[in-house]
């Protein structure tokens, strides 16, 4: 680290604040996964406590791996989440391409009805979803699931990638024009790499709000075999009792998906950031 | 038959106007270079040359073929940009060799004429590196290989040295009117830098918002500047521009080397400032009627900046410009 630049007090401050602000986002996440491991009764009695020889106990996980088929929830949400995210960020960054790089009639109007999208809540339309799913027979298939959440995640896509698809050099495209590079290639080989870390924030934005949704699974996919990890974790929290042990182990378990995918693209955001560097 | 040839081309982005009735022709192996400042259209007329741009009017024919609706790959033309526009994820031989790739080349030709260019260049040892891991000047010679290994009827370059520092400009200037020698193929060159202009043009163009203000040999238009932009334009230091002594408007046009110090001269001063290159010395004078004005010496001159100055010229090194900055012939 360059001294000249980093006074002592200040480094300290600002790493005591990250400190302090990682500790009060991961505090949730620990006590979540620490009970997943205890007794009913230990939950109750102190919920901040390790487990300890006494208290600890697999009975929630026991609980979620014998009851519904958890490992295809599991696949369910794994599938709708991922095949959601190509969609988003293939038609996102086509439709980003097309605002950025061509002039034609209506070009910012386009630009303004697609982010549009960003500020009406899909859930307003959910009725009139239901009622097209159910005219198009998609009703109770991971299909319904994806469609609703690419369309859900395209305004916020093409709004930032657009913004970044016009930073991308003008000379650049021109000069694979000039070699014989078809619009495709131009898109594909040398703007996408480009664009990268605006592609990975993108998916990280999109990522954990359509793996924690219970709203359109509830309404467009109830059924057992395509039931998604978030609605299948709903059987353990009843109208009167609720299975703590449980729930906390299903909790736990939906964590670590989200963690690796969370990797793969934080890696490329990074990589992005630190080798952007070149013209 | 012309490498070149502009009729009548006009280009508009939206209510804008950017080129204005330009006609020009390249005629073949020449080295034409497009100078003009910052937002004149060179760039814009360059692209409408490559294809990038389409004209809002005229006609543009490349080798005696109207390319209007002709794509920028089939238009038998390479280009080199300021920003090198190398492509980042390919070694320097895939940069090369896309274009013959895309046209479906064989593999030895490619080969060859990959060869052939990298030895011209010297590019030899890097031709399995990345962009990335290049220096300015070597990412700017492997852009114009890029564009030797096409062939192509006509080169355009769109200010290729401006990213580059002031002693690797000298060089790459000095390679690139060797590269025209041997090859003897048109080019077209834009640049903002009359140095550059003058130095490597057969014809040099100059541009002012979109129009062309003249065409001619470096040398013509030094020598016979047809208005007053294009005599303030090429030169360096620039050509001093004083109002007629007689009050009547237009100006007297003199360039700072036809100026010499010598007692009871036609112009008298104050100097402001004195830059001592070694090899010349440059004088800003402020005169009496309080115009700014650039006297260049040759040699080393021992003065004192607040110093009395009388300066005078030859009647027949002067140029006069009426009220609209049109030449007036004596
Ligand atoms: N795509 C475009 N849309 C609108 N205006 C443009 C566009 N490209 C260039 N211009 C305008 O055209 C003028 C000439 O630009 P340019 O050809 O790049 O100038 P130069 O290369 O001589 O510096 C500038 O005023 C610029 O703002
Ligand atoms: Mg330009």
């Amino acid at each position: 680290m360059n001294k000249a630049r980093h006074n002592k007090t200040n480094v300290i401050a600002a790493h005591a604040a990250l400190i302090a602000y990682t500790l009060i986002a991961l505090f949730p996440v620990f006590v979540i996964v620490i009970n997943s491991f205890k007794t009913r009764r230990a939950i109750f009695r102190e919920p901040l406590a390790l487990p300890n020889a006494d208290t600890f106990s697999m009975v929630g996980y026991e609980t979620v791996l014998k009851q519904g088929d958890f490992f295809l929830y599991f696949q369910n949400s794994m599938i709708v989440t991922v095949v959601s995210l190509f969609f988003i960020l293939l038609f996102g960054a086509m439709a980003a391409f097309a605002l950025a790089e061509y002039r034609f009639k209506g070009n910012t109007l386009m630009g303004l009805y697609l982010a549009l999208g960003i500020m009406i809540p899909i859930r307003i339309g959910t009725v009139a979803i239901l009622d097209m799913m159910v005219a198009t027979g998609l009703v109770n298939t991971l299909w319904a699931l994806i469609l609703v959440y690419t369309a859900q995640g395209l305004p916020l896509a093409v709004f930032i990638l657009s913004e970044f698809m016009k930073q991308v050099s003008d000379d650049l495209k021109n000069a694979g024009r000039i070699d014989g590079l078809s619009e495709y290639r131009i898109f594909f080989n040398l703007v996408l790499p480009l664009v990268r870390p605006a592609m990975a924030t993108v998916a990280v934005f999109n990522m954990i709000p359509i793996w924690n949704d219970l709203w359109f699974p509830l309404i467009l996919a109830p059924a057992e075999e395509v039931k998604t990890l978030t609605l299948g974790s709903q059987v353990f929290i009843g109208q009167f009792v609720t299975d703590w042990n449980a729930v906390l182990s299903a909790l736990s378990l939906a964590i670590l998906p989200v963690m690796a995918l969370y990797v793969v693209f934080s890696r490329q955001l990074i990589r992005g950031i630190t080798s952007g560097a070149v013209k | 038959m012309p490498a070149l040839k502009l009729e009548n081309v006009y280009k508009s982005f939206g209510s804008v106007d950017v080129l204005k009735d330009i006609n020009l022709t390249v005629e073949d192996g020449e080295f034409v270079v497009f100078v003009g400042p910052s937002g004149c259209g060179k760039s814009t007329l360059l692209r409408v040359i490559a294809g990038l741009e389409d004209a809002t009017k005229g006609s543009v024919f490349i080798a005696g073929e109207q390319v209007n609706d002709t794509p920028p790959s089939r238009r038998g033309i390479a280009m080199v940009f300021q920003s090198y526009a190398l492509y980042p994820h390919l070694s320097v031989k895939a940069n090369m060799s896309l274009g013959l790739k895309q046209e479906k080349q064989p593999k030895d030709l490619i080969e060859t004429r990959v060869q052939k260019a990298s030895e011209i260049l010297s590019l030899n040892d890097y031709l399995d590196r990345h962009p990335a891991e290049l220096s300015g000047g070597q990412r700017q010679r492997v852009a114009i290989g890029r564009a030797i290994v096409r062939e192509p009827k006509l080169f355009l370059f769109d200010e290729p040295l401006s990213n580059l520092d002031a002693a690797l400009r000298m060089n790459t200037r000095i390679e690139i009117a060797e590269l025209h020698r041997t090859l003897s193929a048109s080019m077209v060159y834009v640049t903002h830098d009359q140095t550059e202009a003058m130095t490597l043009a057969d014809k040099i163009v100059v541009l002012r918002d979109g129009r062309i203000e003249q065409v001619g040999s470096p040398m013509e238009l030094y020598n016979n500047p047809a208005n007053k932009f294009v005599a303030g334009f090429l030169g360096s230091p620039a050509m001093n521009f004083l109002n007629k002594p007689d009050g009547q408007g237009g100006t007297i046009g003199i360039r700072p080397e036809h100026l010499r110090v010598a007692k009871g001269g036609k112009i008298t001063g104050k100097i402001t400032h004195i830059e001592n290159l070694g090899s010349d010395t440059n004088l800003l004078v402020r005169t009496d009627t309080n115009e700014p004005i650039t006297v260049r010496l040759f040699g080393q001159h021992a003065m004192d900046v607040g110093a009395k100055v009388s300066l005078t010229y030859d009647e027949d090194q002067a140029f006069e410009f009426d009220n609209d900055g049109l030449r007036v012939m004596r």
